[in-house]
C-alpha cells in the first residue's frame, strides 16, 4: 500500500480515479460471467462508451461481450462532471484502464492462493486463469463483493502498448445495431407506464415577462390535465403528445408578454462597442511585441452567434414521488445539474435521482439541462404520474445557449525575406461556459423565469491552457515576438455557452487565414510557409501527410472558380493535431467539393471511431464556415426553423479523405473537437485561392462572395 | 384503422393527429422520431404506398387505408435488411438519431432503383438532415446495400 508522506508530492491516480478512488464505483466482476462497467462520461454520439468498452476489456483479459454498460446514474456513477472537451478518454478512459488493470491483479492474487501456485506461473484468457503446471479457476468463480471494495493502489502495471489486442483495433460501434433497427435509443424513445406529456410555452423573447394569462379555456381543452404558471415560467400536462402541443399553441396565442431589454443589431462588432466592460488580459507576450519588421499587416475576422442544432430538440422525463424526484436526461453533467435542480426545488441532493439516457448528438451545451428543469417543474403537478417534456423544434433555436459570436484582430511584421518576426492577436468575445454547476448561481432557463428567480451564474469562460474564448488564441507557430490579449465581454445579449471548440473555432480560423494572408505577402507557398515557422514535429507531420495525401503543389494557384486551401491547428494547444487541405468551387455561392484531413492523437483507443469524429466534425465545421448564423431583431431571435437555419445537405455535403498518424506508444488525447477552426480556415484560404478575393467574415455566403468579389 | 408493417393496428386519436405520434405513442414504433414537426429533417421519415414520406406531417385522417411501413419493418425475420448490414459494416452513424429516416429514404430508392447513382441518393436524401457529419459513411453504406441487393458482391 502506497502512503503519501509530507515531503514527497503526493502522487495522482490516473483521469477521475483521483477524485473516484473506489474500484467498485467503476467496475464489478460478476458471477454469472459478465463484467459491469459504470462510467461517470456519456455517450453523446461520439462513440465514447465502445472506447471505454475496449480499454476495459483489453486490461481484464476478457471478451468485449462480456462487458455490461451501466447508464450513468447519480445513484451509484463516478462523479465525472461534465462530458466535454474531449476530455473522456484521458478521464474515464485512463480511469478505467487502471481500475481493470487492477481488478485483473486482485483476480491473479486470489487465483494463485486458490490453487496453489506463483503468480508467475498464471496466465488469463477471456476470464479463464490458469496456471502453466495445470488448474484454473474462471473470474466469475472468484467473483465476490469484497474484490472490488478497495481504493484503487498506486502500484498497477497496465499493458504496455505493444501488448495491446483490442486497443487500437476499430471495434464496431455497441450502440449502432440498435439504432439502426428502430429499437428504443434515446431519452425520447422512453415510455414509463402512464406518462404524461408537457409542453411549455416559452416568453415572447429574451428576458420578456409574463403580463398576463387566462389559462381557464387551456384548461378545458381536450387532454390537459395541468396548466402551470409560476411567475413566466408557463407549461401545460396532457393525456398525449398532440394535446400538449395544441395546448401549448393556446397558451401562446393568449400570453401576454411584456417585452424584456432591446436586442442590438446582430453583427459580431457590436462586442467592440461594448469595451468598456470587457475584462481584458494579455495572455500571451514574447519578445517584444512592439516590434517594427519590413513590412507590417493587420486584418480583422469574425464568426456569429451559432446553434448547436442538434437534430432532436431536447427531452426529458421526471416523476415525483413523496416529495422525491427521479429523472431522465441526455445532460452532458448529471452530477452538477442536480445541484442546480437542488437548489431550484428546495430538496436535498439525495431526493433527487438523475439517470443519463441517450439523446441526439451533442456538439456541447444545449438545452439537455434547461427541459430537465421543465419537466420537473411540469411532473411536480402531477406527483405519481411521469411527464415526458421535448421541446419543439422552434423552441430549441429560439432558446438553447448559442456559441458567442467573435471578432479577432491579427497583426504582424515580416522580415525583408518574409518571415514573421512579431504576431499579434486581439479578440473579444462573450463567455463560453454557462453550464449548470457552476458557482454562485443557477444555469438552467426556466429557473430564472420563476415567481421566486434564482439568478444565473457569473457567466464563465474556462481557463488556459485549454481556454474559453481565448482557446487556440496563442498561436503554436514559434514567433520571436507575439503578444496575445483576450477582452471578455461576459454579459451578452442573447445565452452564450459551449459549443464544440469554444473559442477555439473562430481563433484558429483566424490564424490560419492570417497566415495564408502572410504567406502571400511574402510570396511563400502556404504549406512551406508554416512548416517555417513550425518547430513541433507532430505539427508538422500532420501538415506535411494531408499535403501528400491532397497532391498539393507549391503555390498552385486557383482559377477563378476552383482554389485549395490549407488549415492546421493544435485542439486547444494539448491535445489533437490535426491539418485540413479543402477544395472548393466557387460559382453563384460556394461549395467544398473535398476536403482532406490527417490527424495525429497519440495512441487512437478506435482508429475508425477516431475517424468518423473527425469525418462528422469536418463536415459540420464546414456547415457552419459556410451557411450558419443565428438570426434575431429587436425584441426575439428569429432563427425558428430549418428553414432559417439551413446546414449542409446531402447533396451539398462534400468527399472526405482521412489519415490517421496513429502512435500507439504516445498517450491518447481528444479528438472530437480539433477540425473545427482548420476546416474553416482551410475553406476561407480556399475561396481566396479560386477567386482571389479574402472573406473574412463567417458565414461565407453568397452576398459576401459577391462584395469581396466587388471590393 | 391503420396498416402499419403488415398489420391493421387500430388508434383512438384525432383525426388530424399527425401519423408520427400514433406510431411513437400508440403503436409503441418509436424508432419513428420527431425532429421538427414541419417536415424539414427527415428524421420521421416513413414509407407510405412505396413512397418516402415526413410522418411528422401527415395527419391520421390521410392514412387510413394505405400501407404504413416504419423502419421496425425493414429487417424481416430477424434478418437484416441489406440496408442494415451495410450500415454496420461502413459504420454509418454517430448519434444515428437521423439514422431510421435515412434507411427508410434509401429503402424507398432501392426499392424502385437498384443501381442509384451517387447522385440518385443525395437526391433521395435531399429531405433528410443530418447534423454529426456522417453523410459520407451514409452514402457509401447506401451504395453497398445497392450492390448487395444486385447480387453482386
Amino acid at each position: 500500500m502506497a502512503q503519501a508522506n509530507s515531503s514527497t508530492p503526493a502522487r495522482k491516480l490516473p483521469g477521475s480515479l483521483e477524485t473516484n478512488r473506489r474500484l467498485d464505483r467503476w467496475l464489478s466482476v460478476n458471477a454469472d460471467g459478465t463484467v459491469t462497467l459504470v462510467t461517470g462520461k456519456v455517450e453523446i454520439g461520439q462513440g465514447i462508451l465502445t472506447a471505454l468498452i475496449q480499454m476495459t476489456a483489453e486490461e481484464l483479459d476478457i471478451d468485449v461481450s462480456r462487458i455490461r454498460l451501466k447508464a450513468a446514474s447519480t445513484a451509484f456513477s463516478p462523479d465525472e462532471g461534465i462530458t466535454s472537451g474531449s476530455r473522456s478518454i484521458q478521464e474515464s478512459g485512463l480511469a478505467l484502464r487502471h481500475a481493470a488493470a487492477e481488478a485483473r491483479d486482485l483476480l491473479l492474487a486470489r487465483a494463485a492462493q486458490k490453487l496453489g501456485v506463483t503468480l508467475e506461473s498464471l496466465t488469463v484468457k477471456d476470464g479463464v486463469i490458469s496456471a502453466r503446471g495445470g488448474g484454473s479457476v474462471t473470474y466469475w468463480e472468484l467473483a465476490a463483493p469484497d474484490l472490488l471494495a478497495r481504493e484503487a493502489s498506486f502500484d498497477v502495471s497496465e499493458k504496455l502498448p505493444q501488448e495491446h489486442v483490442l486497443v487500437g483495433t476499430s471495434l464496431a460501434r455497441v450502440d449502432i445495431p440498435g439504432k439502426i433497427t428502430g429499437r428504443p435509443s434515446f431519452v425520447q424513445d422512453m415510455n414509463l407506464p402512464g406518462t404524461l406529456h408537457g409542453r411549455v410555452c416559452r416568453p415572447a423573447g429574451p428576458k420578456a415577462t409574463l403580463k398576463s394569462i387566462d389559462v381557464k379555456e387551456v384548461g378545458q381543452m381536450p387532454g390537459v390535465v395541468a396548466v402551470v404558471r409560476d411567475g413566466s415560467f408557463l407549461g401545460v400536462v396532457a393525456e398525449r403528445e398532440e394535446q400538449a402541443i395544441r395546448a401549448e399553441r393556446r397558451l401562446a396565442r393568449l400570453a401576454q408578454w411584456t417585452p424584456g431589454p432591446e436586442l442590438p443589431a446582430n453583427d459580431p462588432r457590436q462586442l467592440l462597442a461594448l469595451q468598456a466592460e470587457a475584462e481584458t488580459e494579455v495572455i500571451s507576450t514574447k519578445g517584444d511585441p512592439a516590434t517594427v519588421g519590413a513590412r507590417q499587416f493587420s486584418a480583422e475576422y469574425t464568426k456569429p452567434y451559432i446553434a448547436h442544432a442538434s437534430l432532436a430538440p431536447s427531452c426529458s422525463i421526471a416523476h415525483w414521488e413523496g416529495g422525491k424526484v427521479r429523472i431522465w436526461t441526455h445532460s452532458q453533467g448529471i452530477y452538477p445539474l442536480r445541484g442546480d435542480m437542488a437548489q431550484v426545488l428546495g430538496l436535498p441532493e439525495q431526493d433527487i435521482v438523475i439517470t443519463h439516457v441517450e439523446g441526439a448528438g451533442c456538439y456541447g451545451h444545449n438545452a439537455a439541462d434547461d427541459v430537465t428543469l421543465d419537466a420537473v417543474l411540469l411532473a411536480r403537478a402531477v406527483p405519481g404520474r411521469p411527464v415526458r417534456v421535448q421541446w419543439m423544434r422552434e423552441d430549441e433555436f429560439c432558446w438553447e445557449p448559442f456559441s458567442s459570436p467573435m471578432v479577432m484582430r491579427l497583426n504582424a511584421a515580416l522580415d525583408d525575406k518574409g518571415n514573421i518576426i512579431n504576431w499579434g492577436h486581439e479578440l473579444w468575445s462573450h463567455a463560453h461556459s454557462t453550464r449548470p454547476g457552476s458557482k454562485g448561481g443557477v444555469n438552467l432557463l426556466a429557473a430564472w423565469d420563476l415567481e421566486k428567480p434564482l439568478p444565473a451564474a457569473k457567466p464563465g469562460n474556462p481557463p488556459l491552457p485549454g481556454g474559453g474564448s481565448h482557446r487556440n488564441a496563442i498561436p503554436l507557430y514559434d514567433f520571436p515576438n507575439q503578444k496575445v490579449t483576450n477582452h471578455l465581454i461576459r454579459r451578452s445579449p442573447l445565452r452564450t455557452s459551449a459549443l464544440r471548440a469554444l473559442g477555439g473555432f473562430a481563433n484558429a480560423f483566424a490564424i490560419e487565414c492570417f497566415i495564408d494572408e502572410l504567406a502571400e505577402a511574402a510570396g511563400a507557398d502556404p504549406v512551406e510557409y508554416r512548416l517555417r515557422h513550425l518547430k513541433d514535429a507532430r505539427a508538422k507531420a500532420v501538415i506535411e501527410k494531408v499535403a501528400q495525401m491532397a497532391g498539393w503543389k507549391p503555390n498552385e494557384k486557383g482559377d477563378g472558380e476552383r482554389g485549395r486551401g490549407i488549415g492546421f491547428a493544435r485542439y486547444k494547444n494539448l491535445a489533437a493535431w490535426i491539418a485540413v487541405i479543402a477544395e472548393v468551387r466557387v460559382e453563384e455561392e460556394a461549395r467544398v467539393t473535398k476536403l482532406w484531413g490527417a490527424v495525429d492523437v497519440g495512441q487512437a483507443i478506435n482508429p475508425d471511431g477516431v475517424i468518423n469524429q473527425i469525418e462528422g466534425g469536418m463536415i459540420q465545421s464546414a456547415s457552419m464556415a459556410l451557411k450558419e448564423r443565428v438570426d434575431f431583431d429587436k425584441s426575439a431571435v428569429t432563427t425558428r426553423t430549418w428553414d432559417e437555419y439551413p446546414i449542409l445537405r446531402f447533396t451539398e455535403v462534400p468527399e472526405i479523405e482521412v489519415a490517421l498518424i496513429n502512435r500507439p506508444e504516445a498517450p491518447p488525447v481528444g479528438a472530437g473537437e480539433g477540425t473545427q477552426g482548420p476546416v474553416a480556415a482551410a475553406i476561407g484560404n480556399a475561396i481566396c485561392n479560386a477567386l482571389g478575393a479574402r472573406l473574412r467574415d463567417m458565414p461565407f455566403t453568397r452576398d459576401r462572395i459577391v462584395a469581396a468579389l466587388s471590393a | 384503422m391503420l396498416h402499419v408493417n403488415g398489420k391493421a393496428r387500430e388508434v383512438q386519436a384525432d383525426a388530424e393527429t399527425p401519423l408520427l405520434y400514433a406510431l411513437r405513442n400508440d403503436l409503441g414504433l418509436v424508432g419513428t422520431r420527431y425532429g421538427c414537426g414541419l417536415g424539414q429533417c427527415g428524421a420521421c421519415t416513413v414509407i407510405i404506398d412505396g413512397k418516402a414520406v415526413q410522418s411528422c406531417d401527415v395527419p391520421l385522417s390521410a392514412v387510413v387505408g394505405k400501407q404504413i411501413s416504419t423502419v421496425e419493418a425493414l429487417a424481416a425475420d430477424a434478418a437484416l435488411h441489406p440496408l442494415q448490414k451495410a450500415f454496420i459494416a461502413e459504420q454509418a452513424a454517430q448519434c444515428g438519431y437521423c439514422a431510421s429516416g435515412i434507411l427508410m429514404a434509401a429503402k424507398a430508392l432501392l426499392d424502385v432503383n437498384r443501381n442509384p447513382s451517387d447522385a440518385d441518393i443525395r437526391n433521395a436524401l435531399e429531405r433528410n438532415l443530418c447534423r454529426c457529419g456522417t453523410h459520407s459513411r451514409i452514402l457509401r453504406a447506401i451504395k453497398r446495400a445497392a450492390k448487395e441487393l444486385r447480387g453482386e458482391r
